[in-house]
């Protein structure tokens, strides 16, 4: 099987523009004196919150909980007070009940915080159970529940994990420093995810970009070790799930399928490395590697940031701004969101914040389409946006549906090549969204 | 702000004045102006080579035809109160193609009418650049040699002296200018010029069009941009070159037939036109194909010695419907 420079078809090439923080060892973050943990974030269903105003909480304890299946856990990442129980409005947009604690700086950490045992001894199930209750979700930026991605229905055979280390996104660095510094739990989580699976093949994908993690992963793997790291060509959006595990095993993950239907799990490195510290610390998921980048910041870092740290306080600490800040997005160029203030708090999904300067973030002249094809050469779902957007533009929700709108994985690699500078993915985006409303209501 | 409850402790910046937008937050350096440009400098090399081979004519037609495809573009839009696009330089490339395809010693007014006419009905009356369905410059050219026949086939010889000729391919279908009636074919190939000077541009035709090495040069660079692919020129002229074959043109006129007609000019310059030809890759080379079979069968068994242009014409028409049937296969999606 061949193990090397693996990819796709389609994609594009997009500046990495990864110097600034690559070789920026990881940092702890500044104590944030206030912590405003929002109690949704992930995808499902929102927390309730376990603490009442004047409560106090230990660094790891959870305050935060709902019944459904499709939820994870929040816990403090502080040791102090419950000042308040209000709202905010996190990172991805969502209106969410906030838990806002005053740290008393003693970092006490929470009685349950301890190891878990080691994999030999624990079963499926309980690795499972450890990952649920240690609030793990997602960390490439989707944010949905990992153990319920463990969990699939008995008539899904998985044999297959993979982690993506790819990290595709231009300027994000923090998945690339955790292989390269914690490669151990990196593989360690990988390991949990499949004992829970019971799966035999275990892969772990990094771009040629990373040559060094690359070296560092394959030195803790064991040659006895049914685990493989493959690297892949750096090409946007090779660490799309679907397009990972097409270029590693070939398979095709069928039209609004999930890995699981041909039988594989994706998981993102920090969420194995967080796997890993539930197992073997007992500690929950409430901090997170990063990356705070961009000409608009003074100095890139990669800071291991507790959870509902305000995204100011860790500009502050990078130097504060490079002059007048453009847009300050959360997460890479391609598909991060960009933020109305900087009044927000660092969630599980956060893996970097960029901030770029005010020429940067101008927006470009739109001209027509002169159908060059570009876009279509570099769709990675071989759609044809230009066609989608045009019907999207024209409110034509039907022909764009014809045309495969909901295929699109929003990737934006045909709005970046557009050089009449289209808004193809964002037309797309829309029309996506007015399809499903309609379906909803009929 | 509703549901806000961060106080924030920073205020040193300007958190209130941020671009809001949805990703992609950066974009690739391509822009239609420099696709444009790239096109224009290909062209270059060709429209040196016309002058140098038909004299300050030729520079006289090409700019004539610029000058004149930029005002009918900027007074259409004045008109029509919308925005002035001559900017984007696609106008520029009109004009030179139809220039390209005049003889030597066409009247001032053929260019201006032909770029009046491309610009106005072929590009702006169908919504200006990009929504076009035929290419604006041939169809200038068919319109031209559909109203003014002797004009347009008029072709001079090149030298200072301007004397007339046919083109090769009209000498092989034909027979020789100074043949007479009676004159064989076969007499009057006798006139062709070599293939040397067929591939250099030293023959009669179009002033454009007549040199390959100098649009091959061009192209070379379009595709080395990558501002239009190998496939669509290469399939086109080798499908025009494989049935001319089997329709029993010979082996040693074969090289006649590739070289001259505008064939490498349409190849590469015109049936690689983004607006006009599908956007999908298999459209592509149906596209060509269907160009290259119907270049031979106008050669041939038609009216017309040459037939580029109204080969790529008529594919330009079915082109969308080329590109409904040939969409890519959705990622995931059962065949």
């Amino acid at each position: 099987m061949k193990l090397d420079n693996l990819t796709f078809k389609g994609g594009v090439d997009v500046p990495h523009n990864k110097e600034l923080t690559e070789k920026k060892a990881l940092e702890y973050a500044k104590e944030p004196s206030t912590v405003y943990i929002p109690l949704h974030q992930h995808t499902g269903a929102p927390c309730e919150p376990l603490v009442k105003v004047g409560d106090s909480v230990k660094v790891g304890q959870k305050i935060g909980e709902s019944q459904a299946f499709v939820s994870a856990p929040i816990h403090s990442s502080v040791a102090g007070t419950v000042k308040e129980i209000t709202k905010t409005i996190t990172p991805t947009g969502i209106n969410s009940t906030c838990v806002v604690i005053e740290s008393d700086g003693t970092n006490e950490a929470y009685e349950d915080s301890k190891p878990k045992g080691s994999l030999e001894t624990l079963s499926s199930k309980e690795i499972i159970e450890i990952i649920k209750e240690a609030g793990i979700t997602g960390m490439g930026g989707a944010g949905f529940p990992t153990h319920v991605k463990l969990s699939p229905p008995s008539d899904k055979k998985i044999d297959t994990v993979i982690i993506n280390g790819a990290e595709c996104e231009p300027f994000l660095t923090s998945d690339h420093r955790l292989m390269l510094e914690m490669p151990d739990k990196i593989v360690f989580g990988l390991k949990a995810i499949m004992k829970a699976l019971n799966v035999e093949n275990g892969f772990i994908g990094v771009e040629t970009n990373k040559m060094d993690a690359v070296s560092a992963l394959k030195s803790v793997i064991k040659p006895e070790d049914n685990i493989k790291v493959v690297t892949l060509q750096p090409k946007y959006p090779q660490g799309d799930e679907k397009r990972l595990i097409n270029a590693v095993t070939g398979r095709v993950v069928p039209s609004g399928g999930l890995p699981m239907d041909v039988n594989c799990v994706v998981n993102n490195v920090s969420t194995a490395k967080a796997i890993a510290e539930a197992i073997l610390e007992g500690k929950p998921l409430y901090e997170r590697v990063v990356t705070i980048t961009g000409n608009g910041v003074k100095k890139p870092k990669n800071l291991i940031v507790k959870i509902g740290t305000p995204f100011g306080e860790v500009i502050e600490q990078c130097g504060g701004f490079n002059g007048t800040p453009g847009k300050v997005i959360m997460g890479g160029p391609m598909m991060g969101l960009s933020q109305y203030s900087v009044d927000v708090p660092v969630i599980k999904g956060s893996g970097g914040i960029l901030i770029l300067t005010e020429k940067e973030a101008l927006a470009e002249k739109v001209s027509p389409c002169i159908k060059c094809g570009k876009c279509l050469e570099v769709c990675p779902v071989k759609l044809q946006p230009l066609f989608i957007s045009a019907y999207a533009l024209k409110k034509d929700f039907e022909g764009s549906e014809k045309y495969g709108a909901l295929d699109c994985v929003e990737c934006g690699a045909c709005s970046f090549i557009c050089p009449a500078k289209r808004p193809l993915v964002e037309s797309i985006r829309f029309s996506k969204r007015e399809i499903l409303a309609k379906r909803k209501k009929s | 702000m509703e549901g806000k409850v961060l106080n924030p402790t920073n205020t040193s910046s300007v958190p209130d004045m941020l671009v809001v937008s949805s990703s992609p937050h950066i974009r690739s350096n391509e822009s239609v102006k420099r696709i444009m440009l790239d096109v224009i400098i290909a062209l270059v090399p060709a429209a040196i080579g016309s002058v140098y081979f038909f004299g300050l004519n030729a520079l006289k037609l090409i700019l004539l035809s610029i000058a004149s495809a930029l005002f009918f573009e900027a007074a259409i839009q004045k008109l029509f109160k919308k925005e002035v696009t001559i900017n984007d330089y696609s106008a520029i490339i009109t004009g030179i193609l139809i220039a390209f395809n005049l003889p030597a010693n066409a009247p001032w007014w053929i260019p201006v009418f032909g770029s009046g006419f491309a610009i106005i009905i072929v590009k702006q009356c169908f919504g200006g650049i990009g929504s076009n369905f035929m290419n604006p410059a041939l169809a200038a050219r068919a319109v031209l040699l559909a109203s003014w026949p002797n004009i347009m086939s008029n072709f001079v010889l090149p030298g200072v002296d301007a004397v007339t000729g046919s083109t090769p391919l009209a000498i092989m279908k034909y027979g020789g200018a100074d043949a007479g009636a009676s004159a064989t074919v076969a007499q009057a190939v006798q006139e062709l010029p070599s293939i040397m000077n067929m591939f250099i541009g030293n023959r009669g035709g179009a002033i454009g069009e007549t040199s390959a090495l100098l649009l091959l040069i061009g192209a070379l660079y379009l595709i080395v941009r990558k501002v239009i692919n190998w496939k669509t020129p290469v399939i086109y002229i080798g499908t025009t070159a494989i049935l001319l074959l089997i329709l029993g043109v010979e082996m040693n006129q074969l090289m006649y037939h590739i070289l001259g007609g505008g064939l490498i000019l349409g190849a590469f310059f015109m049936a690689t036109d983004y607006s006009t030809t599908p956007v999908t890759s298999r459209g592509q080379i149906i596209f060509a194909l269907g160009a290259g079979i119907l270049t031979a069968l106008i050669r041939v068994k038609g009216g017309f010695p040459e037939g580029v242009s109204y080969s790529i014409l008529l594919m330009n028409v079915a082109s969308p419907l080329i590109e409904k049937f040939t969409a890519p296969k959705i990622f995931g999606r059962a065949k």
